[in-house]
């Protein structure tokens, strides 16, 4: 049997879903009604305000990219290099694992210490496509409480990784 | 949740009408950018969804509540910084997962301690983490950041 190419695979769970919620209806299956209801309500919910978050996602990222934060990162200490950083990392996005490489190419153009961990930091819970949806989902109240209570730990962390780290040879690797 | 998509509105439209005032060409690849970035998450996205209705059927309100609602304590911390470190759900899939438990009656605490352990403790990643900041620095990095995210669920709990 030929694999299914993993792009496919995630039609299937959302087919075999909509046939079974279809087969519920044509046969009166009451749970498969009511998980319907609460499909529903998430299914409005998000198609509310996912696609306007994304273009103020996309305008945001023709506007301010990335790579002219990049140049300057590294170059900057002090508090203007800790905002740099965080800056940068809020222009991201994607899982933290892909926050790795970028931390190679701080460390490599001379970063401190100190804020290539408030990068991993910020990058980690600070990117503005993750906050546009925790807005939307949590809203502005929480994810201000929860980012304005996270930046100083970050920056905590950081400074605490940078005094711990600073005589033990710390580098980043390459893979 | 009307309020929120109002908000949204308006600053797409905003954002777009004085984009385009200032360059035409650059808004249309902001808006192809921002058109295929919702393409790539809509069908997971859709997916997540329907896996929230499911539990959401099955799972009672009173159950959430008592082991992740603000009653539930130090063991509803510990649940939610344990899970959120070993699990790798994208970030865009928790943040439903999250309003749902909210709505059902879990705490900011608890809620706020599962994102934040969910988005900086990476338990499946740490070997690849470790590939790049050593095995040492890797464990310290996943450490303080549990530690973080239990401050921070505390402090974020204790504001709203």
């Amino acid at each position: 049997m030929k694999a299914i190419p993993a792009h496919y695979k995630q039609y299937i769970w959302l087919m075999v879903y909509l046939l079974a919620t279809a087969a519920s209806f044509a046969f009166g299956f009451n749970p498969g009604r009511e998980v319907f209801v609460n499909f529903k309500k998430f299914f409005i919910e998000m198609i509310s305000f996912i696609p306007f978050l994304f273009i103020i996602v996309g305008l945001f990222d023709v506007w301010f990219p990335k790579e002219t934060v990049e140049k300057h990162v590294g170059q900057e200490s002090g508090f203007k290099g800790i905002f740099l950083v965080i800056i940068l990392a809020m222009l991201q996005a994607g899982p933290l694992y892909g926050a790795f490489p970028v931390a190679y190419i701080l460390y490599k153009k001379g970063a401190s210490i100190k804020n290539i961990f408030i990068y991993l930091g910020a990058f980690s819970s600070l990117k503005i496509p993750m906050l546009g949806i925790e807005i939307g989902y949590l809203g502005l109240q929480f994810t201000l409480a929860r980012t304005l209570v996270s930046l100083p730990l970050f920056i905590v962390v950081g400074y605490f990784m940078e005094w711990y780290l600073k005589d033990r040879d710390f580098k980043v690797n390459q893979l | 949740m009307v309020n929120n998509t109002v908000i949204f509105i308006a600053v797409a439209v905003a954002l777009t009408i004085l984009s385009f005032l200032l360059d035409r060409k650059k808004t249309v690849m902001g808006l192809k950018k921002g058109w295929n970035m919702f393409r790539n998450i809509a069908v997971p996205f859709l997916n997540i969804l329907i896996l929230v209705s499911l539990v959401l059927y099955l799972v009672p309100p009173s159950l959430i509540v008592e082991y992740l609602g603000a009653g539930s304590g130090f063991r509803g911390m510990a649940i939610a910084a344990f899970v959120g470190s070993i699990t790798l759900i994208p970030g865009f899939i928790s943040y439903p997962i999250a309003a749902v438990l909210i709505q059902q009656g879990a705490s900011y605490t608890t809620v706020a301690t599962f994102m934040t352990t969910l988005m900086m403790v990476g338990v499946v990643t740490f070997p690849l983490e470790a590939k790049y900041l050593g095995k040492r620095v890797a464990a310290i990095r996943n450490g303080l950041s549990f530690v973080s995210a239990v401050i921070i669920g505390l402090l974020v709990g204790v504001l709203l």
